[in-house]
Parts: structure tokens; sequence; C-alpha cells
């Protein structure tokens, strides 16, 4: 067609796009900008420092539950995403057996339930068992994040599952590898990047949980997120800035290789 | 029966226990610190307070009760929980307008993705994933500090004369539902993108070669196709927005509360347990109704939208 109308067009669509992207990252932006600030304030610039990375950096707290929530996350991501792996190859490429429909409903479950529900739910039941068992260390921190995680590693893995060639392994049965040597050398490697991706989104949505730790943290037991909420409380100085543009980075980091490895649709 | 059909039956009841095996680890977990501790919740909500907080192991209506009525404590006479209901109208309110607000700016920002080409769509689809993979906290944060009272907002507004003094829009329902939107949009962006990807545009076409105006296109052809992703991205926003804690306590102080500040005031200062585990359980309902009403929907749509 020779004329310039565009079947997919539709008026003031674009502006309000962009307007949207704009102001999406505009809050971000602003946040990063006031991190480098030299001044006190989040809202006057003052000139360029970067002595607020250095405050947060030497504040024993910020590190300690930087520590503490990359501790979390890590053990909760590993145990999430095996576990998410053995669920992920019972619940596909099957004919439908008794109890499947509620397994898929059972393993998302963690993400239909409003989290502050969860949270409260959890405080009772960890504070009893606290009480009767006297251990109050990460554990529970580690296992109630772990059960959140498990959706999101279960998804990308379930997803490589089932776009997998089934026919490899059945190549490889007919080869006479047992079904361990089957799995070891044809599936696993096949799936390796439906796990990775698994494992990148479990740990990074665990970094992020404020509420549910904010439930089950025992005193001492502040996360970086936990820590923040907490500190906005009282007079913001640019050390949150600071706090979080690294938190930010990280963050990004992540999921900028998470979108690549998913992205990536050769098998 | 022949040897061979009971050998195939005999491999799938050793398959399909080899399966429960497997799922077994994330199953455990799931009922030990997910779906166990609800029932819990439940059972908490029908007992009485314990005087530090906890519970005593006594049976109770009175949370339940204390969710929607309240008695007098002179001359004994019942009144609606008026703090409580209004809490619920509240959450309830803001939750709803979110979702109409992140539906207003996510569909043109969903269908502009779309309609990328193939190199520039996975640009776009990254700028939105980004944020909501990024620390919701931290999102929040960001956005006080706009709209705090010296914030970068009230400041350009005075610099340009639009306002004399800066406007208070931190603690307000007005930040509690900018924030929702503003932390919630990519939740409906993405589902409606997964929907606008598969339209095909031939049949667009064919509305166009009918003598459809731009509008009616949008009404009646990539609308209903996209109703699907509308729903999903909907129930999305909404389910958080009601139970959301996180962007009401940092934007909405202790001035403007939602349903899960109030639930976590019963047990820190409030001390109330039960009625914290009878509000949950109210919440819980209220997320069930929404969500029984997607499967509806979504099962509603035939094949076609798969």
């Amino acid at each position: 067609m020779a004329r310039s109308f565009s079947v997919r067009a539709q008026p003031g669509f674009t502006t309000v796009a962009l307007i949207c992207f704009f102001l999406l990252y505009l809050p971000i932006a602003t946040l990063v900008v006031y991190a480098f600030n030299a001044g006190t304030s989040i809202a006057i610039w003052e000139g360029f420092s970067l002595r607020w990375f250095h405050q947060a950096w030497n504040n024993s707290q910020v590190i300690d539950a930087s520590i503490r929530s990359v501790q979390i996350a890590t053990a909760a991501a590993i145990l999430a995403t095996i576990c998410a792996t053995m669920a992920a190859l019972a619940t596909t490429r099957t004919r439908a057996y008794r109890g499947l429909t509620a397994k898929y409903a059972f393993i998302n479950a963690p993400l239909m339930v409003p989290e502050i529900v969860t949270a409260v739910a959890l405080l009772i039941v960890f504070s009893r068992v606290k009480i009767a068992t006297g251990y109050s260390g990460l554990g529970y921190l580690i296992l109630a994040h772990t059960a959140f995680c498990i959706p999101f590693a279960y998804l990308p893995i379930r997803a490589r599952l089932e776009a997998m060639d089934l026919s490899l392994e059945t190549a490889a049965a007919d080869l006479y590898a047992t079904r361990w040597q089957a799995f070891r050398r044809v599936t696993l490697p096949l799936l390796w990047p439906g796990i990775l991706a698994g494992l990148m989104l479990a740990f990074v949505i665990s970094l992020d949980d404020v509420v549910i730790t904010e439930f089950v943290k025992s005193g001492g037991q502040d996360t970086l997120p936990t820590y923040m909420l907490g500190q906005l409380r009282r007079v913001v100085t640019p050390e949150m800035n600071a706090i979080s543009t690294v938190f930010l980075a990280i963050s990004i980091l992540i999921v900028t290789v998470f979108f690549f490895i998913s992205r990536k649709r050769d098998v | 029966m022949s040897a061979a059909s009971e050998a195939e039956t005999r491999f799938e009841r050793e398959d399909t226990r080899r399966r429960w095996l497997l799922s077994t680890p994330a199953l455990l977990i799931i009922l030990v610190a997910a779906v166990g501790p609800l029932l819990v919740v439940l059972l908490y909500s029908f007992l009485a307070p314990g005087s530090y907080g906890d519970v005593r192991w006594q049976f109770s209506s009175d949370a339940w009760f204390n969710v929607f009525l309240e008695r007098d404590i002179f001359d004994d006479t019942l009144a609606p929980a008026w703090a409580h209901l209004s809490i619920f109208w509240r959450s309830m309110k803001l939750a709803f307008i979110t979702t109409l607000l992140t539906l207003v700016f996510g569909f043109p920002t969903a269908y502009f993705i779309a309609t990328r080409d193939e190199r520039t769509r996975e640009i776009w689809l990254f700028l939105i994933t980004i944020p909501f993979w990024t620390n919701l906290l931290i999102r929040t944060f960001a956005l006080q500090e706009v709209i705090r009272q010296e914030g970068l907002l009230n400041t350009l507004l005075l610099k340009l004369g639009l306002i004399s003094q800066p406007i208070p829009m931190l603690f307000t329902d007005f930040a509690i539902g900018l924030g929702m939107t503003y932390v919630y949009l990519p939740l409906m962006v993405l589902p409606l993108y997964a929907s606008m990807e598969r339209i095909d545009f031939r049949i667009v076409e064919a509305g166009y070669d009918l003598y459809a105006s731009r509008f009616g296109v949008l009404r009646r052809i990539i609308v209903p196709l996209v109703k699907p992703g509308i729903i999903a991205g909907s129930i999305l926003v909404f389910i958080p927005s009601l139970g959301a804690y996180v962007t009401p306590r940092v934007l909405g102080g202790g001035k403007s509360m939602m349903l899960g500040n109030l639930i976590e005031l019963q047990f820190g200062q409030g001390r109330n347990w039960p009625l914290g585990a009878a509000l949950s359980i109210a919440l819980m309902a209220i997320v069930m109704i929404a969500l029984l009403f997607y499967v509806r929907n979504a099962s509603r749509g035939g094949p076609t939208h798969g």
C-alpha cells in the first residue's frame, strides 16, 4: 500500500506510552542523582560527592543487614530451585494423572495469598515453634522465603521443559542409557538455562521481600529491606539513596542477565 | 487382560508414584510455610485474645463480631464498627482506582510495545521488566522523595509559578493511589502485552476496509481480542493493591491506613491477635471472590484465548 495509513496506529497511544516510561524512571533517576549529593538534603542539590556511599559502607548495621539478605536469598533460592526443578519434572510432559491439577494449584498457591496474610500466618505459627524449640535462627526466614520463591522458580523451569523435545530422551533410552544417565546427560544440560533463570528469579524475589521478613524475623535479624523500612520512619538522609542505588544496581544486573537467558529460544 | 497391557498399567502406576515422590519436597515446604499456617489463622480467629498478645485457648466469636460491629461500653448498644468498615472501604476503593488507572495508562503502553518492530520491541519490553523486578520498597521510597513537601514536584510547580506554596501530597489517599499505580503498572502492562502480541493485524485491516474509524477498531476489534489480558492484568493489580502494606505505610503514614496496616496493628500495638486473624481471613475471602470471578471469565473465553 502506497499510502501512509498505518493499521497499527492509535491516536495518542504513543504519547501516553512515552509519558508512562518517562514517569516510571523519573523517581528512580532522582533517587540515584541525590545519592551523590554533597549536602544532607534529599531535595536540594549541593554538589557532587561520594560521602553517603562512604557513610553507608561504614555503617555496620547496613553491612550486617546486607550480608544477612544475601545469605537468606542464596539459601532460599538454591532450595527453592531444587524443589521447583523436581516439581517441574513431575508435572510436565505427562498424561493427566490423579492430583496433577491439585499439584499445580498448590505450587502456585503462595502467589494467590496476599503477602500480609502469609506474613501474619507465619508469625503465629513460628512464634509458637520458637517458644517450643528454643531455636530462633535464620532457619525460619529461609524456610519462609523458600516457600514463596518456589512458584517463581517453577515458572521458567516448567516453560523450558514444555518446550523441550522429548525425542532426545527417547533416543537416549533407545541407546540403553539408564534413566539417571538420560537425565544427567540429556535432560539436565537442556534444562540448564531454565534452572538458571529460575534461580535468579528466586534470588531477586527473596532479596526484595519486605512484608514476610518483617513479621517472621526475630530481634536483630534485619535484612536490608526491613532495615530500610525502619529507617524511613526517621529523618531520611541521602545515605538511604546511596544504599538504594547500590541495591538497584545489583537487581538490574541480575534482571539483565535473566532477561537475556530467558529470551534465548534455541533448544 | 493381556500381559502387555498389564505391564503398561504397572509402568504407569510406577511413573505416577515417582512423580509424587519428585514433587514431595516442594509440596511439603509450601504446606509447612505457606498454606498450612493459613488454617491456623482461621483457627485463631475463633479464639479469645491473650493479655500480652497471642491467644487464650477458649472459643470466642468476638473477633468476627468486632470486624463488623462494636458494642458501646456505656450503654451496650450495637453500632457498626466504622473505624474498620471505613478502612475496608478505603482499601476496596483504592485497589479499584489503582486497577483502573493502571489499565488506562497500561493499555496504550502495552499497545505501543506490541506494535514496535521485532528488535526495538525487546528494548521497550526490557524497560518495563526492570521496574517489575526491582525492589518495591525502593520504588515507593523514590516516589516519596518526588511528592514530599520540598520534593521535586512541589519545587518544580513553585518555580513555574503554578502554585504559591507547596501542596501537601504525602500521607494522603492520593499519595497511596498514585504510589500503587506507580509500583503496580508493570503488572498490568505485561499480561496486556502478552495478549496484544498475538493480535492478527489483518483483522484490524479488514475493519478499516469496512470503513471502521480508529476508535471503532479499538472498541470492536482490539479490546475484545485482548480481553483475557485485561482481566489477567486487573486481577494481578487488584489483589496486591487490596492487601498492600508497604506502599500505604510509606506514603500514607499513620493517617491513611489500609487493610494490611490495620491487620499489622492488631499484631503490634493492638495486641488483639484473633481480630487480626479475622481481618486476614476477611481479606482472603475478598481475594478468593476476585479469583473466582477471574477463573469464570477466563474459562468462558474459549480456546482461541489460550
